[in-house]
């Protein structure tokens, strides 16, 4: 591997301008290319129009139906479409998620924007150049081949003082072209046939350009959603009971009387809001105003470890394989020596820093919605359900709130602000409280993952049976959200697969099955251990449970990790070289595990994980110290190897990584949603702590980057091998197996006594 | 209700209000600052962060009329895209954050902290925001960030490299 040291500095030296100019907002020449009158499918994807505009300076938007989550996106694609067009990358504006204005590319999530949503843009950016190319053939009176670009300027390649700018071509006028535009969202293929740029002569892509969006985020000139102010504008809290969803059976109006500036009670079927002239005034209100609540139709579980033994009884609805290979009996019945250990993974939160807020203003049959939602169609479509109006007549306008890791995909608070809009008839602005947003985040499900192995004689692997039994996303695409729920809809699917990936599938074993369960989790009435995608959904658990085995196995063979590991890897080498690049930056010492005891009252230890999601590789290795008499864990570095393909901003996908890798030893240490018969209880970040300046790891990141490939999801794919690093490094220094997130003190001083 | 005068990066502003109202609320609904913001209402993450007098203090619990007779300085009070502040412009040159919502306290607790103390070491530096949550784990970048503007050449907290495969057969 040729290893090359660039700074992080230097990159962003290379790239020029640090802050660049940047707008959501369109201009009227950038409208100008937008389709009249819409119907309720939305613009018509076969029009190069409704992707690129060229304005009469030059300028280019592009209309995307992919937004910006606070992960770079915004500029990573604006890279992709400079870089295409062959146009400065300050040139490039993106106008995303506005439904009137973009087409639908599916939600934004799973770090995979840049794979599905890049090559869509890059390709209509082909599209265009094609096509301006073509206007400038005849304007410059020379063939297309004669041609060339530069900084969105088109010359004859033997005569350059003869030139035309795309602005001076195109500007403010339509495209008028057809292209082709097959199937829907992250799986549309937008015009496939076009010949794209070689990756070879990339300049701008692969380049660390500093995010756009960022300076305005350290002046506060940025707009978030929580932002947005509409005239007329008033000011909405949501009352939801603190437990399972129960019927205000009473609401006291007088209860807040005396609070100043309150307009209305919003009542409708469960939905209890208020509307006030303050923000204040609202939020006074929803505190005070007295509801008693029916008594809950189904109580909540006793706790986790109902839970746990509910996953493990209960019928599966849907089993996902996605491997099966050779004949496990026979496997188990060849094999020497067998083992098997069960893990168990916790409910955890999003915890979106910004809960939950959206701005609505219905009036009469229509609605226009400002929010931060990750999928702007699917919020669209569920307001227009819930108020039971065309699609059409839903307006979205999409606004970055902060990070959401999943939970946007599931919008609940724009359908509270539409209801509460529709009561007033005047702009509501919504904004969930703390323990609204920690309460009624649909939550990251618990899972309860056993596994068997066998090894032969020769200590070789030739029995793998994993079972992962898990909760699906019970607030997913096609069921009702919060207010829906409580207004009367129901359910209309048992919920989206937990994902399956990481059940040691990137490894090969003669005998080999992995299996992810879905058990039946929607509820009749909505509670507040609904669950979601939360980010790398299920992949966190099944490679916690799937790499710490392995190191189990390892260990009993008395044989290094990276060497047991490396027996299994077959075919593809990109898992084995991120494996060994982690391992060598690490500076990893060939040897099995746990290493010698120290005798002193705290060791060290250091462990690695694999894993591979959606053909994005990393490894991390995590060095730790356990401090024996106490059971604290202190997480001191995590080294990282990570290739998705080709990368588009080498710093960009850093700052991915290292969030990732912070979020990971938080979930891995400290997350866990705990709750009892009247609710949950951890309504607050001091209930349900997250890692601290004092609790970070140093970090090291390698970065393998393939031109050769195409861009796939990078960042979350980092978070997948965490916790598994961290466990292996905690049984490395004190010979302690931890199978129970997160990895608390009174869990590891248990592990130390058994 | 009442008149409530306030110093807010300079200037005189003056509401009309409950006095009992977060400061958050007055700063971001009457005076429309974007800064600060809303996270927990409960004085937990620091989003709502201001300079009060000098001192960092969480506008989401502070009363409007304790705010009265101070100075108060919001984000927007250091200064803009087109005028950062040294410790903005360190927080944009190490690309220190990712949705970036937190950042608001982030950059108000550094101020806070290199007011007092110039040239603060990443220990310092991390005692004195552990209580700033940030969810996104930018943490590594802050801190650089704060080394930067602090005049130190920021620390190899995060190293490594691109590392250029060959192209495979």
């Amino acid at each position: 591997m040729n290893t090359t040291a660039i700074s992080r500095r230097d990159l962003l030296k290379a790239s020029g301008a640090l802050i660049v100019s940047f707008s959501f907002f369109g201009t009227a020449s950038q409208l100008l290319a937008q389709s009249e009158g819409l119907s309720d499918d939305g613009l018509d994807p076969t029009s190069l129009d409704s992707w690129i505009a060229v304005a009469q300076d030059g300028n280019i938007t592009v209309f995307t139906g992919k937004v910006e989550l606070g992960t770079g996106v915004v500029t990573a694609l604006a890279q992709i479409v400079a870089e295409e067009l062959d146009v400065p990358f300050n040139k490039v504006h993106m106008d995303m998620g506005d439904t009137a204005k973009t087409i639908d590319q599916g939600v934004t999530a799973a770090s995979r924007t840049v794979e599905r949503g890049g090559p869509q843009l890059r390709q209509a950016s082909a599209a265009a150049r094609q096509e301006l190319l073509k206007l400038a053939s005849g304007r410059l009176d020379a063939p297309v081949e004669k041609l060339t670009v530069t900084d969105g300027v088109v010359s004859i390649l033997d005569n350059p003082a003869r030139k035309i700018s795309y602005g001076n071509l195109l500007g403010g006028k339509r495209f008028n072209v057809k292209i082709v535009a097959a199937g829907i969202g992250w799986d549309m293929k937008v015009a496939p046939g076009i010949p794209a740029k070689n990756p070879k002569d990339y300049k701008i892509v692969g380049k660390s350009v500093p995010r756009i969006d960022l300076p305005e985020k350290f002046t506060g000139e940025f707009t978030f959603t929580q932002d947005v102010r509409v005239p007329g504008m008033l000011h909405g809290r949501v009352v939801r009971p603190a437990t399972t969803v129960s019927k205000p059976a009473s609401v006291d109006e007088s209860s807040i009387r005396r609070i100043p500036g309150v307009v209305k009670i919003v009542r409708e079927g469960s939905f209890v809001g208020v509307v006030a002239e303050t923000e204040w005034a609202a939020i006074q209100a929803a505190r005070t105003l007295k509801v008693a609540w029916s008594t809950p139709s189904k109580k909540l579980p006793a706790g986790p470890d109902e839970i746990f033994n509910y996953l493990k009884d209960t019928k599966s609805f849907k089993d996902t394989t996605p491997v099966n290979r050779g004949n496990l009996d026979a496997g188990f019945s060849q094999a020497n020596k067998k083992y098997e250990a069960t893990y168990h993974w916790p409910f955890q939160l999003h915890g979106m820093m910004a809960p939950s807020c959206a701005v609505a203003d219905v009036q009469g049959n229509k609605a226009t919605i400002w929010t931060g939602t990750q999928g702007p169609f699917r919020t669209r479509d569920a307001v227009a359900k819930l108020l039971a109006i065309p699609k059409g007549n839903v307006h979205l306008l999409y606004r970055e709130s902060s990070g959401s890791y999943g939970r946007l995909e599931a919008d609940d608070v724009a359908e509270d602000a539409a209801l509460m809009s529709r009561a007033v008839g005047r702009p509501v602005r919504v904004q969930w409280m703390r323990e609204d947003e920690h309460a009624w985040d649909p939550k990251g499900p618990s899972q309860y993952l056993t596994i068997r192995a066998g090894t032969d004689a020769q200590g070789k692997l030739i029995a793998w049976d994993f079972m992962d039994r898990s909760f699906p996303w019970t607030a997913a695409e096609g069921n009702a959200l919060l207010a829906s729920n409580q207004t009367g809809l129901r359910a209309t699917t048992p919920g989206f697969l937990n994902g399956a990936s990481g059940g040691g599938q990137v490894y090969t074993i003669e005998n080999q099955k992995v299996v992810a369960a879905s058990i039946p989790w929607v509820q009749e009435d909505e509670w507040p251990l609904r669950t979601s995608n939360l980010r790398a959904p299920g992949d966190l658990a099944r490679v916690f449970a799937s790499e710490c085995f392995l190191d189990e196995v390892a260990s009993a063979l008395g044989v290094d990790p990276v060497q047991h590991r490396l027996r299994y890897i077959v075919g593809d080498k990109r898992p084995a070289e991120v494996l060994l690049a982690a391992a060598k930056a690490s500076g990893w010492a060939d040897r099995p595990s746990p290493t010698l005891s120290s005798g002193s009252r705290k060791a060290g230890g250091r462990g690695i994980a694999l894993a591979n999601r959606a053909g994005t590789m990393i490894a991390a290795v995590a060095e730790v110290e356990v401090d024996k008499s106490t059971g604290q864990v202190a997480v001191q570095r995590i080294t990282l190897a990570h290739d998705c393909g080709l990368i588009v901003n080498p710093d960009g996908l850093k700052n991915q990584i290292e969030g990732n890798i912070m979020q990971g030893v938080s979930r891995a240490l400290l997350e866990e949603v705990l709750w009892d018969e009247n609710g949950v209880k951890n309504l607050d970040w001091g209930s349900y702590p997250v890692v601290s300046y004092e609790q970070i790891p140093e970090v090291e990141i390698v970065l393998i980057n393939r031109p050769e490939m195409p861009a796939l999801g990078g960042g979350e794919a980092s978070i997948v091998p965490i916790t598994a690093a961290i466990g292996n490094a905690i049984f490395d220094a004190v010979g302690a197996r931890l199978r129970q997130v997160p990895f608390t003190r009174e869990r590891v001083l248990g592990a130390l006594k058994s | 209700m009442a008149q409530i005068s306030l110093n807010v990066n300079g200037k005189t502003r003056t509401v009309n209000t409950d006095p009992g109202t977060p400061l958050l609320y007055v700063l971001r609904d009457d005076l429309d600052l974007h800064g600060p913001r809303f996270g927990c209402g409960l004085g937990q993450c620091g989003a709502c962060t201001v300079l009060m007098d000098g001192n960092a203090v969480r506008s989401c619990v502070l009363p409007v009329s304790a705010a009265q007779k101070r100075t108060i300085t919001t984000l927007e009070g250091l200064g803009s895209v087109a005028h950062p502040h040294p410790l903005q412009a360190a927080f944009i040159e190490e690309q220190a954050a990712q949705c970036g919502y937190c950042m608001n306290g982030m950059v108000m607790g550094a101020k806070a902290l290199l007011d007092k103390n110039p040239h603060p070491t990443p220990a310092e530096i991390k005692r004195a925001l552990n209580n700033y949550i940030c969810r996104c784990g930018s943490h590594l970048r802050v801190i650089r960030a704060i080394q930067r503007a602090s005049g130190a050449q920021p620390g190899k907290l995060v190293t490594g490299a691109v590392s250029a495969s060959s192209p495979r057969a």
